[in-house]
């Protein structure tokens, strides 16, 4: 008897981890980094064309009467291609959005808009992710609703989902 | 009788050893963790000097400078509070370490309250990154990723 | 139509593995002896499916090597840039596809074994076909479901997101594949693990069925975690061979159960005792390949960029582990205590030596394991911590050291029992060279402990395994002798060159002007120039170090660090200059403000013999592989009855006691 007591050993220790893990899973990760910059106003940033077409990016871009996304994106991420048709959406909203593409190359941000389509007003070329560092940003894609002052008010990240939508829709409301 | 009880003999050398291996492991981990520590958290209540933990914040704007040397560089990390700890590091910076950046510094409170790190992670941002690799330099979190690509090491 | 010819060939492979499943499941309905009518179906299907599944993969291959961008997986891992044979690498360099390489490998296995194994009962192998069958349909279903390799874009891409440049080298393009396979041989030995178990055929027999996959896969894990060592060495740039992160711990310990497997399943092959405790370790470890690809791909502990991360698939994985690990355990808590007592023998034996091994194996197994787990559970209370090297080298070295010791004693002992009384010149030999060697080494200055510890040991291993030789006619030595004689002086090489690391390594950290000169050890480092130079798809800057030993010529070295634009990454590329006794690694950082470079030196004295030996031990083991195979082959010629006959015969053998001539072990 002594010895069948011992069998199961092995099976509960296992069934203390597979319940651990499991809890571990459905627990909510913090896999983002928040951005300390939420409520403050834009730091000054002045970037050149990410390519011909379209205007480069400033904070002078950011004042005068209307609330604004800023989307920090890239034509080599692939999360960015997933949402651009919500961006499109939001263009045809009436959303003012405007773009910078890190560390990226002018003849792929023409390809890209070419492909995906081009939601942008303007597109600021940040190559060395400096401007994206200022503003407490970690990643790509991500994007900030920026109010009328310039102040920063709201930060999604990741990629725009359809269901996301709406709620960037009522962020960029309230900071009407 | 003879064999059962040489047998017994190896199932209590046995035991002991798992068990043994079970204790040590918890009095280890116990005592060998590398804790996490936020800047204000290692103002307010520092670790024993010499003990290996992390501190985690952000690089204070302005406070990077290179000691005569050319490797050895100083720079203050603070958090969400005005506090700051001063780190001093001997060795190639990762890239993306610049003034403002997330960076995760390995090593142990110094007696004289210098963070002295032995190694330096800054924040990967290419791409989202779980709060693993949040910490780390590009290569440790190329590498994991890398890994983690690859498979099933 | 690449892509759907693959994806179809998958479905049908798992169609073909329910067939198996279901087929090898009856043949347990028959009474020993006679072939029940459904359960013939079982070993076909599993050569059916081998093909399938290694169809859809060369599908795949292809898929990559012609860059097929309206793929997804190849968009997103691929760049119609990249050299042709980092595409194909590519395959596996992501998690789809080797997921896919995962079930080829398994799949072609189970082919192999229907096809040559036959000297098992038919019920066993039935079971043991089900099994595997039911393994493979998980891994079926978890590519078909949550991360189909096949699945089209919308709209093909216009370029590929480029594979990591880290991968883009030539071991990684070789290393996954090799730990695939082991893990998968162990999948072989679980399933037979389990069939022996449910028919109660736990035998010598039986052992010998299991021990060439055992030993396969344990060859191929340790060629696969010393190619992982080497490319983590160089490629990081860190100078360090063994970081203990949880990626390393996950291929560590399904090396560190099958090396206790491979030992125990000698035992009962010879001896026939250790049975169920053989069958505890077949479920091991092949329990810790599945945890590892838990803790790897679920994102719990580390993961890739979130984005890739699925907590679909993380509890996908875990499904499948409760489903096969939970199953395994409990089929063997209820049906082990029917499994008849083996041979009993005394403490002092060849069987004794080997069961304190794998005690001391599991115990290192469980403190990597406790150590890798532990951050898992903090988290659980919002702690945050981190495992590494101060807790993971004294606790493992702990274990480690007596391991070694009978390591050293063990071969030497007789089976079943011993007098240590018989060996008083061989045990007084390494207890001279342990102590001889830490004296002479401290001798010489202050080291730490362990390092130290580690080259008495090697002294004493080294010798000690070349004694089983001694008195014995060295050409009439089986060839599987030969493999664990090699095998154990590689562990000594490998412990040889991991403690002169620890224990004589020099380093130099400085910022050098051009020009300047940096001495380390015997060697004159000179940063002559720094230069940007361009790759096919990075940019670096290299600097050109001559390196003159002893005054003589110099030889220049070129690290460099490189940043690659897709995507977008740094790298650090190290450089080596190999001498017989060790190896210079040198490392580029930033330029000062002052125009002066970072420079990192390294000089680490036989750093080479860690991977040596790790060569030599995979070298040992395909010997034993090698030995045994010749002397199956040479049994099956003599026996006329022919191989299924003899299979019985030996069942029967065993189970009545009547011990069958067996060769040394």
């Amino acid at each position: 008897m002594r010895i069948r007591f011992w069998l199961w050993v092995p099976l509960a220790l296992f069934a203390f981890f597979a319940g651990l893990a499991a809890y571990m899973l459905t627990q909510e990760k913090e896999q983002f980094v928040a951005s300390t910059m939420i409520g403050q106003p834009l730091p000054d940033f002045a970037l050149p064309p990410a390519f011909g077409a379209l205007p480069g990016a400033s904070k002078a871009d950011f004042t005068g009467g209307k609330p604004r996304l800023l989307n920090i994106w890239a034509s080599w991420c692939l999360p960015c291609i997933a949402e651009a048709p919500q961006l499109d959406a939001l263009k045809a909203q009436g959303v003012e959005i405007v773009g910078i593409a890190i560390r990226d190359r002018p003849e792929d941000v023409a390809n890209f808009l070419s492909r995906y389509g081009n939601p942008y007003s303007r597109i600021g070329s940040d190559t060395i992710s400096e401007v994206q560092l200022a503003i407490g940003s970690s990643g790509v894609p991500e994007t900030f609703v920026i109010d009328a002052k310039g102040l920063i008010r709201y930060q999604h990240i990741g990629d725009i989902r359809a269901d996301d939508v709406p709620k960037l829709l009522a962020e960029l409301e309230k900071a009407r | 009788m003879k064999a059962k009880h040489q047998r017994l003999i190896l199932v209590i050398i046995a035991l002991i050893a798992i068990v043994g291996a079970g204790l040590l492991a918890a009095w280890g981990l116990r005592n060998q963790a590398n804790y996490f520590y936020l800047p204000e958290q290692m103002v307010s209540a520092p670790p024993a000097v010499g003990q290996a933990v992390r501190l985690g914040g952000m690089v204070q704007k302005g406070s990077i400078t290179t000691a005569a040397d050319g490797v050895t560089v100083n720079f203050m990390v603070t958090g969400n509070t005005a506090d700051a700890v001063p780190v001093r590091y001997s060795g190639i910076l990762p890239d993306l370490f610049v003034e403002g950046s997330g960076v995760v510094a390995e090593g142990s409170l110094g007696p004289d309250g210098v963070f002295k790190a032995t190694n330096l992670l800054a924040k990967h941002d290419e791409n989202y990154v779980p709060r693993e690799l949040e910490g780390m330099g590009t290569e440790q979190a190329a590498k994991m990723a890398a890994d983690t690509t690859v498979g099933l090491k | 139509m690449i892509a759907e010819i693959g994806l179809a060939a998958l479905w049908l492979a798992a169609a073909l593995a329910v067939l198996q499943m279901v087929s090898g499941a009856f043949a347990l309905r028959s009474p020993p002896g006679q072939v029940n009518a459904l359960a013939i179906y079982a070993r076909p299907a599993a050569v059916v499916q081998a093909i399938l599944a290694v169809l859809a993969f060369a599908m795949l291959l292809w898929a990559f090597a012609t860059t097929d961008l309206s793929l997804k997986l190849v968009a997103a891992n691929s760049h119609s840039m990249k050299p042709l044979i980092y595409k194909l690498s590519g395959t596996w360099g992501n998690h789809e596809g080797s997921m896919l390489l995962w079930v080829g490998v398994l799949a072609a296995s189970g082919g192999l074994l229907s096809l040559f194994e036959w000297r098992l009962p038919e019920r066993t192998m039935g079971a043991t076909l089900a099994v595997q069958g039911f393994v493979a349909l998980g891994f079926y279903a978890f590519l078909l479901l949550s991360s189909n390799p096949f699945e089209r874009l919308p709209v093909p891409a216009a370029e590929g997101n480029g594979l990591n440049p880290l991968l883009q080298d030539i071991g990684l393009a070789i290393h996954p594949p090799t730990l695939y396979a082991g893990y998968v041989g162990l999948s072989v030995a679980f399933s037979l693990a389990m069939g022996a178990l449910m028919t109660r055929e736990v035998n010598p027999a039986f052992a010998r069925v299991m021990r060439p996959w055992v030993l396969g896969a344990w060859v191929l894990l340790t060629l696969g975690i010393t190619a992982g060592s080497y490319w983590a060495y160089y490629e990081l740039g860190w100078g360090g061979w063994w970081f203990w992160d949880p990626v390393e711990n996950a291929s560590l310990m399904p090396w560190l159960a099958a090396t206790a497997l491979m030992h125990s399943v000698a035992v009962l092959a010879a001896r026939d005792a250790l049975r169920t405790w053989t069958i505890m370790l077949g479920v091991l470890a092949f329990s810790m390949s599945m945890l590892g690809t838990f803790l790897v791909r679920s994102g719990v502990l580390t993961s890739v960029h979130a984005f890739a991360v699925d907590p679909e698939r993380g509890a996908f994985i875990l499904g499948l582990l409760g489903l096969y690990i939970g199953g395994a355990f409990t089929i063997f808590a209820l049906r082990a205590g029917a499994v008849a007592e083996g041979k009993r023998f005394a403490a002092v034996s060849r069987e004794g030596a080997l069961v304190l091994n794998n005690v001391m194996l599991s115990a290192i197994l469980a403190i990597v394991l406790l150590g890798t787990l532990y951050p898992l559970l903090t988290e659980a209370f919002d702690v945050r911590v981190s495992v590494g090297p101060p807790y993971f080298n004294p606790a493992s070295a702990i274990f480690a050291i007596p391991m070694l010791l009978v390591m050293a004693v063990g071969p030497l002992l007789r089976w079943k029992s011993d007098k240590p009384a018989r060996l008083q010149f061989e045990l007084a030999l390494i207890a001279a060279l342990v102590i001889g060697g830490i004296a002479a080494v401290s001798f010489f200055g202050q080291f730490p402990l362990l390092p130290l510890l580690g080259l008495g040991l090697a002294a004493a291993l080294a010798v000690a395994a070349f004694l089983p030789l001694r008195g014995r006619q060295l050409g009439r030595v089986p060839v599987a002798t030969w493999g664990m004689v090699i095998a154990h002086f590689g562990i000594a090489v490998s412990l040889f060159g991991m403690a002169c690391e620890g224990a004589f390594s020099k380093e130099r950290l400085a910022a050098v002007a051009p020009g300047g000169t940096e001495q380390i050890a015997d060697f004159a480092v000179t940063l002559e120039s720094v230069t940007p130079i361009a790759g096919p798809n990075w940019t670096a800057i290299e600097a050109q170090l001559a390196v003159r030993e002893d005054g003589g010529a110099p030889v220049i070295l070129t690290p460099q660090a490189r940043t690659f634009w897709s995507p977008p990454q740094s790298t650090s590329e190290s450089a080596l200059l190999t001498r017989w006794d060790g190896q210079l690694y040198a490392v580029i950082g930033n330029q000062a403000e002052d125009g002066r470079w970072q420079i990192r030196v390294w000089w680490k004295p036989f750093v080479t013999f860690i991977w040596y030996g790790g060569i030599l031990v995979a070298l040992g083991g395909v010997l034993a592989i090698a030995g045994r195979v010749r002397v199956d082959v040479k049994r099956r010629r003599a026996s006329v009855k022919g191989a299924r006959r003899r299979a019985d015969v030996e069942a029967l053998g065993s189970s009545g006691g009547v011990p069958a001539p067996q060769p040394a072990e």
